[in-house]
């Protein structure tokens, strides 16, 4: 039997039943955004009483399905204020898989002025106070560390940190990695919520979980035999992410121009080459010592896209070192070296905060004059005191939309007040109508159409020209909300895209794991069904279509060196979601 | 004419990051390619001045041709 848990942070007590019907189908974001549309009042305050965050496997997760371990969390978002789903990787997903558990649920809030771990096993869930030595400034990487020594290496941990404690808008959620290290639910704020509820952090121990049922385990290991390589035949999933992880989009975006720099002032930089994925690949390998290449971030994941990332000495540094975050800092925040990005990259995941919102943030605020352009080492002390947190890093972690609005800048890149991800809606047209139309504010992940703009995976449309952008935003999007509730890596995507017996392939995993049988068609309208779910909740909440639109600046302010502007009318940008 | 091109990722192995070379008037792509001696199946995204190009489009003098190989990310 599958196991649904619901834990009530004011009364400090927990139920443990069975799936109700409507989401034994789920998984993933399906399942946390149905939930979240069910159960949460949207128009609530996202750190009150009535918000709810729940967390979820995919419906593959935990069983041998390559790349399959990711896990969703949704709640109402601090600091969008729609609804929200954040994926990671980390080991959690798939162990809450095993032990059977389909998801669950924190709820109310505690009137105590204290911190809690939650811990899940077997025997069900046991609520106690948060060490004392883990609350109130201990980093991540220390607390993670701390929670073995107490609960054992094995277990899976969700956290938050300092920041999450203090409520600040850009917290992330951190899950331990197989080897203790950090992979986080980083958009959206979830933290704050987290943190609201008093819960420091979720133990996850499988110690006598089974295997994940699988109706037809003969069809289930063809289809991933076939699956697997798919994604290991495909050059961009099968090497090119696993050997420059995703920082090699540097060259690329700067190259095509569409690599916003200097808060969104320009689309290319000339220093490039320092920042680069040729760079960090050459610098883990001259480095040695601890560094690796490639890593995965969850047991099962073939393609291998993280890397340990180390100082001159070969001390591991930081791990799952993402392009977005070395564009916000290297690029849009003008810092020139890859070690001090790096540092800051560790610090973030440390103290517990998006790297995307708070790069972001950051070069909004050298925008706005309150830190030098490029000043790495300015920025590092700055996220450094978000453990504190000091009114400067409050400021910051407030992120991008709040930094604007402090400087009084028209120039402030986010929609649905979510900072605007690494990639220039001006210049990569299809990609500005993701931002603009997704249900989670600006968001990359949501429908990543750079893929057919830019990379000529799964499409080959002229990213400076409208032509063929609002019916492929529709269909990535669309495809993106169904992988993302599968517990697959979107990377995946690389290697099914122009593959549709890689593609069938992963419909028949789940088909086999669940006695089912779903065609390609019926993926797609469970992705339409998530879509319509999410916007009927942010509908509810009072957004609108006007809510739909690119910050304005992007209509006015030319990007070079294309010299282009954001020329989507209001009519075909809500042509997207009209389906 | 002169071209100006510029190699990514693994083709950079064993040659430079950034490189002029003297084609005939006319030349596609596909010749510098050619020219170059680069493996035909590892060069994926092609841009010409920072747009998006194909193995059969005619190059200009002073162009700036960056290629790159099947590379993704997100
Ligand atoms: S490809 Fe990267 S993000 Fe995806 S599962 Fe593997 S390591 Fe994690």
């Amino acid at each position: 039997m599958h196991k649904f848990i619901r834990i009530d942070m004011t009364t400090l007590t927990s139920t443990v039943s069975e799936v109700p019907a409507k989401y034994v189908g789920l998984g993933g974001r399906a399942l946390t955004s149905n939930f979240v549309n069910d159960e949460v009042n949207p128009t609530c305050h996202p750190l009150g009483k009535n918000n709810k965050i729940v967390f979820a496997p995919g419906l593959l997760s935990g069983t041998a399905a390559a790349n399959s371990g990711r896990m969703s969390v949704g709640s109402k978002s601090p600091l969008t204020g729609t609804i929200k789903e954040s994926n990671t990787g980390g080991s959690s997903s798939q162990m809450l898989a095993k032990m059977g558990i389909k998801a669950f649920v924190i709820e109310g809030m505690p009137s105590e002025d204290k911190f809690y771990v939650i811990k899940l096993d077997m025997n069900g869930v046991t609520i106690e106070e948060a060490p004392a030595e883990i609350i109130g400034g201990c980093g991540n990487y220390d607390a993670i560390r701390i929670l073995g020594e107490k609960y054992g290496k094995h277990v899976g941990v969700a956290i938050i940190g300092p920041a999450g404690e203090y409520r600040l808008p850009s917290a992330n959620i951190s899950f331990k990695d197989p080897e203790g290290n950090i992979r986080s639910a980083g958009r959206g704020g979830l933290g704050a919520v987290l943190g609201s509820k008093k819960v420091k952090a979720i133990i996850i121990d499988e110690t006598g979980a089974g295997k994940v049922e699988i109706a037809n385990p003969e069809a289930f290991m063809a289809a991933n035999k076939v699956f697997s390589k798919a994604l290991l035949d495909h050059p961009v999933s099968g090497q090119g992410l696993g050997l420059y992880g995703t920082d090699v989009l540097v060259n690329i975006l700067n190259e095509a121009g569409g690599l916003p720099s200097y808060n969104f002032t320009s689309g290319r930089i000339d220093h490039n080459d320092n920042i680069s994925g040729e760079t960090m690949n050459a610098t883990i390998t001259e480095r040695g010592g601890e560094g690796k290449v490639s890593h995965g971030c969850h047991k099962g994941c073939v393609i291998r896209c993280s890397q340990w990332y180390t100082d001159k000495e070969g001390k591991y540094i930081t791990s799952g070192f993402e392009y977005e975050t070395i564009w916000g800092l290297g690029a849009d925040a003008g810092i020139e070296d890859l070690d001090a990005i790096a540092y800051i990259d560790r610090a973030m995941d440390d103290v517990g905060v998006d790297s995307i919102e708070t790069a972001v943030a950051v070069a909004t605020a050298m925008d706005g004059g309150l830190i030098p352009w490029g000043d790495g080492k300015a920025v590092l002390e700055i996220v450094k005191d978000m453990a504190k947190p000091t009114p400067l890093a409050r400021i910051i972690a407030g992120g991008a939309g709040a930094v604007g609005s402090l400087c009084g800048l028209y120039r402030t890149p986010v929609v649905k007040n979510q900072a605007i991800p690494a990639y220039d809606p001006r210049a990569i047209k299809g990609i500005g109508l993701t931002y603009a139309t997704t249900t989670m504010g600006a968001d990359h992940t949501a429908g990543y159409c750079i893929s057919g703009n830019i990379l000529k995976v799964g499409a080959n449309i002229d990213p400076l020209k409208k032509e063929g952008q609002i019916e492929y935003a529709r269909a990535m999007q669309i495809g993106t909300a169904a992988i993302d509730s599968t517990g697959m890596c979107l990377f995946i995507y690389f290697g099914v895209a122009d593959n549709p017996a890689g593609y069938q392939a992963l419909i028949d995993m789940i088909n086999a794991q669940y006695g089912l049988s779903l065609t390609a068609n019926d993926v797609d309208e469970l992705g339409k069904s998530v879509l319509k779910v999410e916007r009927d909740f942010n509908k509810r909440a009072g957004f609108t279509n006007a809510h739909d639109r690119l910050p304005e600046f992007m209509e006015y302010e030319p990007i070079m060196p294309h010299n282009v502007v954001w020329d989507f009318t209001p009519e075909e940008i809500d042509e997207v979601m009209n389906f | 004419m002169n071209i100006t091109v510029k190699l990514f990722a693994t083709l950079r192995n064993g040659r430079d990051k950034i490189m002029t070379i003297q084609m005939p008037e006319g030349s596609t792509v596909s010749d510098i390619v050619t020219h170059m001696a680069l493996p035909r199946e590892e060069v994926a995204i092609i841009m010409i001045n920072s747009r998006g190009a194909e193995l059969t489009t005619e190059l200009h003098d002073t162009d700036i041709l960056a290629l790159f190989p099947p590379v993704g990310g997100g």
